[in-house]
């Protein structure tokens, strides 16, 4: 039945995970460092509001924009932690994960021979949704050299007049990476020169572990040029729920809300209730979680330090992205060889886009004695592929 | 006041003191030198007051019973409650002591082998102290939690996707 995809679907290709998803299941006792979410549970008080909002009868629609009650919350939570200042009432869209959000924004404001940078590595969504909304992709590539951090003379390299949008993802899945205020200082020049919109997919901001996170947003002038996305899945472990959201200008949340309508009506209920109360009081069980995964990903970058492997030290999100180039084998054969024998999954960086090639994603949403019984694994895979080089 | 390096390192330690001072360092980038020295003045001060095994005695059908006992005490001029307390906590079969606010004084856990030996102590050893008034002795029947860590029930299992991205 093929024959009845609609083209710009039938040539999507399917997410560089998917291979490596297929193998892993069909192995048995496999430590997965896989995972791109959580090992916590969402913390007791949220998951018991959702109880009880169950339990009160709270299942019906929402208004399409999401409980008033939580984008308030949200306004108040993104002028505290970030000193951004959005009006609950047109600037914040609650959405059904922070991935829908980022299709929203796409759909909203793409159209055929519009041009998207994407940077390289990144998530795996933006350029499948560039591509269903009619536009193409172009390729930022960030490197390990300067700690994945996003570049203008690389920004330059790919920009053409057709340009419309840049994504920004920092801290970013794979690489951990951040971006200063003195990062985002040049992008901001180059986004202002162009006239260009930025989805700053700010999902793991709070997992920031060397100083706070700096929203692109928060830089002078862009406040108005950004869709700022976030949700409660990465900080509140909350990724079963699918409860995100993006906040920016009136017009633009405006499009994007009756896309939304059409197509989700509402983000559900008992989500939004539960993140109003995340918000509330779930602080301390988030920041305990936060220094959970701090001490965590010390341990995996000396871990992959002590093999002899380049590893850059990442200071947000929960991964961890060594250079695996001295075993003289690709991502790809790195992990399906690692998997093979040591039964360890880690995910090629190439899944991530092509500048992860030289690399493995390795999420540390593990438990300790995991994370150091696969480290334990790998050590003895990598001695071994260094003794025996061809 | 405690620094946020310190505050991480006692709580790493509060979690699992069998972490050596080199393990200690490569989870929170402090050198094992310094957590050594801080250890060491951390139990100088007391802050520090032990290293235990936290075991869930119901699980090893050893025979064991506690009680909470709430105690009514007169205070004494100039001491106030420490004085008795000071006394009764040399108790082996008190393992735990609180003043309270409330209508009682002083809260103690009491453990022995049996409700025998745990009624015999307080009519022979706790009722006719010469400050006590009164107690009421409530056996403990079971713990579900203790000291943070849940121990009846199942333990919950996430079923995550292996490899997500």
């Amino acid at each position: 039945m093929n024959k009845y995809l609609a083209s710009h679907v039938a040539t999507l290709p399917p997410s560089g995970i998917r291979k490596f998803f297929d193998l892993v299941a069909t192995m048995e006792d496999v430590i997965s460092l896989g995972v791109g979410e959580p090992d916590f549970v969402t913390p007791w008080t949220v998951r018991e509001s959702g109880i009880f909002s169950l339990e009160q009868g709270q299942t019906m629609y929402t208004s399409n924009a999401g409980l008033f009650e939580l984008r308030d919350e949200l306004s108040h939570h993104l002028s505290k932690t970030l000193g951004l200042m959005y009006d609950p009432h047109q600037e914040i869209l609650v959405t059904t994960g922070a991935s829908e959000a980022v299709d929203l924004v796409m759909r909203a404001i793409l159209e055929p021979g519009d041009v998207v940078l994407v940077p390289d590595p990144s998530y795996v969504s933006y350029a499948p949704c560039a591509i269903m909304s009619g536009a193409s992709v172009r390729f930022v590539s960030t490197f390990a050299k300067d700690d994945f951090r996003m570049r203008v003379e690389e920004l330059e390299k790919v920009y053409t007049p057709q340009t419309k949008l840049l994504v920004l993802s920092y801290p970013n899945n794979p690489t951990g990476a951040i971006m200063n205020r003195e990062d985002l200082l040049p992008i901001a020049e180059f986004v202002e020169k162009h006239d260009l919109l930025v989805l700053a997919d700010d999902i793991y901001s709070d997992l920031t572990y060397e100083g706070t996170h700096v929203s692109f947003a928060s830089i002078p002038g862009m406040k108005d040029r950004t869709l700022f996305i976030s949700g409660f899945s990465k900080s509140y472990a909350m990724t079963g729920w699918r409860i995100g959201y993006v906040a920016g200008h009136a017009d633009l949340i405006g499009g994007m809300t009756r896309i939304h309508q059409y197509t989700m009506l509402c983000a559900p209920i008992m989500g939004q209730i539960s993140a109003i109360e995340a918000l509330r009081s779930a602080t301390d069980a988030k920041n305990d979680m936060i220094t959970e995964y701090d001490r965590r990903r010390r341990l995996m970058v000396h871990g992959f330090r002590s093999m002899g492997l380049d590893c850059f030290e990442p200071l947000g999100a929960f991964y961890v992205f060594p250079d695996i180039s001295k075993t003289k084998l690709t991502s790809e054969e790195f992990a399906e060889q690692l998997l093979k024998t040591e039964k360890v999954a880690v995910v090629p960086g190439t899944a991530f886009g092509p500048s992860g090639e030289g690399h493995i994603r390795c999420s540390y949403a593990y438990s300790t004695e995991q994370l150091l019984e696969a480290l334990k694994r790998i050590t003895h895979f990598v001695e071994e592929r260094l003794a025996n080089l061809p | 006041m405690l620094t946020d390096e310190d505050r991480r390192l006692l709580k790493l330690i509060a979690q699992d003191c069998r972490l050596k001072p080199e393990e200690l360092s490569i989870q929170t980038g402090l050198s094992p030198d310094y957590i050594k020295k801080r250890i060491a003045e951390w139990e100088k001060e007391k802050v520090i007051v032990g290293y235990q095994p936290m075991i869930n005695w119901a699980r090893t059908g050893e025979e064991k019973v506690a009680a909470l006992i709430e105690v009514r005490v007169l205070p004494q001029r100039g001491y106030g409650f420490d004085k008795i307390a000071k006394r009764l906590q040399k108790y082996p079969e008190i393992t735990s002591l609180f003043l309270m606010s409330g209508g009682f004084d002083l809260t103690l856990l009491v453990e022995g082998k049996t409700m025998q030996d745990v009624a015999l102590f307080v009519a022979e050893k706790l009722a006719p102290h010469e400050h006590v008034q009164s107690t009421a002795t409530h056996f403990l029947l079971r713990r579900y939690k203790q000291d943070g860590v849940e121990l009846m029930g199942e333990e919950e299992t996430i079923q995550r996707l292996v490899v997500s991205p």
